[in-house]
């Protein structure tokens, strides 16, 4: 595995090395910080093997896990993200976006911990017209979840999810949306719905969150991203394609 | 033990449109004014890098805090209310500007046929076109004597547009500024609703078409077509907010002061005045009386309606009896509509600007027949460029699965190939339909949350059908490969975002019988306390609210100068 990891990307340290940015004076700063992440993203796979604990690695190096605590259920998140917007001739899926790393970052801060919901008691269930209505965070929904994404795997195919073909975790994923699998104190529906939506953002939001990786999913779509001012080009009859830009254009100039 | 303030003459609660307005007249004409802002401070220089769709629009940057004060909803008296625990079909305003930071900018005049809506209705319909439950009053106010104040605030604001459409009232001046931009997008619709018949015009816009300096000096700046209008503010200080107009305004009299972080929890009453208010520091938790000779509540629709209940003021309504006013005639917005699928064109949706887009009114108000309708009034249709983002657009034809390959492919392509025509559907009053308090859950300060009981009606399912139906006609005419007009409307869902378009509850009229505030917006039951806003809409028109608030607060303003000097009530 470390020889794949060599011929694959380049280590943080080697990219130091050969830029001759000393590791002890320069690093921290925002500058350096984004000259990490622009040059050793080049060569990152979209079409990395999906389901084996190398997949990633090629993210960004400073990107990583700060909620799941194994690598198996970020694959199994990985994997599911996967499904809903799957890799294609248009370009990158989920995983190729960094989509689960997107989730892994916003389930460690404050959408994890639902900060900024109503969260007091008590709490009953409550019609569908009455939404989110369960006693668990974010964070412990989607952990508990992929536990459950797992142990139908393994119920129904005797596998686990990673190992499972994409027609059997379709088959599950669609258990789930339609709320037929068991859930504590949240309908497996629910637990869908936010993956999905999750998985949306994170194929779309700025590359500052770590997903969206190097705006592919902007450049699919066609969305230009943070441009100053359309006012010249608004009458146009043509289609304009932009080079997309990050919000960060304005930090790291 | 709360520390007591010294008195000022005026306090607003909130400061957005309505208390910046009201501070603005008032300060100018030498009354000393405060405002209570329970947010933060903040203006143009914070909104630089405002182009992030993630942060602004999707994890609500710039709302109210849910952990800290929510409503309870449910759709009818025999369910359970529950927590809006998550944003979801209304966005919740905070902080200086309040909702009028992040809105987009359609600026609309109400109806004539709005502020008489009862008298008209039955004159053409008779007594019982929509049936008895539907509380359905006129305002006591008509159109001509609040025009101008609609006059003052598209001054105020600089409102680009033009005045071409044969259905709305009288305008005694010209639109400020001209009409925006005429879009590809746009010329769409107005060949295919000229073809049909209908007359298409400009939407009236606070995205200036130019830059604008307004009769106080403040001056706005030209709207660039960035895309990023609703839930964001305007890093150009081009779409027209409090925090660039009506607020510098007051606060260059010397007369006016804005104390942040400021959680007013009661107005307090002695007799048949107010005496002030009482507020939390949100940052160091002490409690404060702040005591003032005029209280304006100024913040949004519901917490407007929710203070007067915990400070009991007034008489909450009781849909078993019909008694009581306060609470009554809650109202939100119908949003009929449909979308157009192009195979073979592809347009530049991600730019635009939040009130880019040409309207008819053919279908709104009375412009049309009701007689062989089962509903009344209607909807603006319009055809919006506001800037399509690819979090939350991700258009696919009917029966595409909502995830997965086909989802995938059809929402990338769609992106930019999909328009969609929207309503914004009149919303009448019924009986069952209202606010009160909820009796288990409270805010952080221990104070009970306001409960919303509301359910979508047959007058709204009717208006929504027959509006959708008109739609999708349009886009059939536009040329639209495939069309899905909005699915019928069912119940009230409180989770999908839907419109921030809530009204009613502390409703204006002639008679404290059926109505919470006079004309002036003075309280029947309190003379020195005002209440301002879309609380005081009797029922909710055809388009968006703003225009309508903005006139109702030069109106209050003027109100509150008039009873500073003379006292009493001012009808």
């Amino acid at each position: 595995m470390s020889n794949e990891k060599e011929k694959q990307g380049v280590s943080r340290r080697d990219f130091l090395k050969t830029t001759g940015i000393a590791t002890g004076t320069l690093i921290g700063g925002g500058i350096i910080g984004g000259l990490v992440g622009y040059n050793a993203n080049k060569g990152s796979g979209k079409n990395e093997k999906t389901g084996e604990t190398q997949q990633g690695q090629n993210h960004e190096i400073n990107v990583g896990l700060q909620h799941f605590k194994t690598m198996k259920s970020f694959n199994i998140l990985s994997q599911a993200t996967e499904r809903i917007l799957p890799e294609d001739d248009l370009g990158p899926g989920a995983i190729g976006l960094g989509v689960p790393y997107f989730i892994d970052n916003q389930l460690a801060g404050a959408y994890g911990m639902n900060a900024k919901e109503y969260m007091q008691g008590p709490f009953e269930d409550g019609a569908v017209t009455q939404g989110y209505q369960s006693r668990l965070t974010r964070a412990q929904i989607f952990d508990q979840g992929i536990a459950k994404l797992e142990e139908e795997a393994q119920s129904r195919f005797k596998k686990g999810f990673e190992e499972l073909e994409p027609d059997q975790m379709d088959e599950i994923l669609t258990a789930f949306q339609k709320g037929e699998v068991k859930m504590e104190a949240v309908t497996s529906m629910f637990f869908f719905t936010l993956l999905r939506q999750a998985t949306l953002e994170g194929a779309y939001s700025d590359p500052i969150y770590n997903g969206n990786r190097n705006m592919e999913g902007w450049k699919m779509k066609g969305f230009p991203g943070h441009q100053y001012s359309y006012a010249k080009d608004i009458e146009s009859k043509e289609f304009i394609e932009y080079k997309p830009q990050s919000i960060s254009s304005m930090t790291h100039k | 033990m709360a520390t007591t303030l010294d008195k000022v003459d005026v306090l607003t609660v909130g400061v957005g449109w309505t208390g910046g307005i009201v501070a603005a007249e008032c300060a100018k004409s030498g009354l000393k004014v405060r405002g209570l802002e329970r947010g933060e401070a903040r203006g143009t220089e914070d909104y630089s890098m405002v182009h992030d769709e993630f942060r602004y629009a999707i994890r609500y940057e710039l709302f109210q805090n849910l952990s800290r004060e929510t409503i309870t909803f449910r759709n009818n008296r025999q369910m359970n209310a529950l927590p809006m625990r998550m944003m979801g079909s209304f966005l919740l305003g905070e902080g200086l500007g309040g909702a009028g930071t992040h809105w987009n900018g359609q600026n609309w005049r109400f109806l004539p046929y709005d502020f008489e809506i009862k008298s008209q209705t039955e004159k053409k319909y008779g007594k019982d076109k929509i049936g008895k439950d539907f509380l359905l009053q006129d305002w006591g106010i008509t159109y001509d004597e609040l025009e101008p104040y609609f006059t003052k605030f598209e001054y105020t604001a600089g409102i680009s547009g033009e005045d071409t459409n044969p259905f709305w009232g009288k305008r005694s001046k010209p639109f400020p500024t001209p009409p925006m931009k005429k879009t590809p997008i746009l010329e769409k619709f107005e060949k295919a609703t000229t073809n049909l018949g209908y007359h298409p015009f400009m939407m009236p816009s606070a995205n200036l078409s130019e830059p604008y300096e307004n009769p106080d000096g403040s001056t706005i700046a030209a709207c660039q077509y960035c895309g990023f209008c609703e839930r964001f503010g305007c890093e150009y200080g081009a779409k027209s907010s409090a925090e660039i107009t009506v607020v510098p305004t007051a606060l260059e009299t010397g007369n006016y002061d804005i104390r942040y972080h400021s959680n007013v929890v009661e107005v307090l009453k002695k007799g048949n005045k107010v005496t002030g208010v009482r507020f939390y520091d949100t940052v160091t938790g002490e409690e404060f009386i702040q005591p003032a000779d005029v209280v304006v509540l100024t913040s949004y629709v519901l917490n407007n309606a929710k203070l007067l209940m915990v400070s009991n003021i007034g008489e909450q309504y009781d849909p078993d009896t019909g008694r009581g006013t306060l609470g009554k005639n809650y109202c939100y917005q119908i949003l009929p509509g449909a979308t157009g699928f192009f195979d073979d064109e592809q347009f530049n949706t991600y730019m635009g600007a939040g009130a880019l887009g040409m309207t008819i009114d053919d279908f709104n108000g009375d412009s049309f027949d009701h007689s062989k309708l089962d509903f009344i009034h209607g909807a603006s249709l319009s055809l919006t460029q506001p800037g399509l983002r690819p979090i939350a657009f991700n258009p696919v034809p009917p029966d595409t699965p909502a995830w997965g390959a086909e989802f995938k492919k059809a929402s990338v392509h769609y992106y930019t190939r999909a328009l969609s025509i929207g309503g914004q559907g009149a919303s009448m009053p019924y009986k069952e339909n209202y606010m009160s308090l909820d009796s288990t859950y409270k805010d952080a300060y221990g104070v009970p949350l306001l409960r919303l009981t509301y359910n979508f009606t047959d007058q709204d399912r009717a208006l929504h059908k027959y509006l959708s139906e008109r739609s999708a006609e349009i886009m059939k005419e536009m040329g639209a490969n495939t069309i899905a007009p909005a699915n019928p409307l069912t119940d009230y869902d409180i989770v999908p975002y839907q419109t921030t378009h809530n009204t009613g509850g502390t409703v204006m009229g002639n008679d404290p019988a059926i109505s919470v505030v006079n004309t002036w917006l003075q309280h029947w039951d309190a003379e020195n306390l005002f209440v301002v806003g879309a609380g005081n809409f009797a029922h909710n028109s055809g388009y968006n609210p703003t225009g309508t608030v903005g006139a109702l607060a030069y109106r209050c303003a003027e109100g509150i100068i008039k009873y500073s000097k003379t006292g009493g009530s001012l009808v």
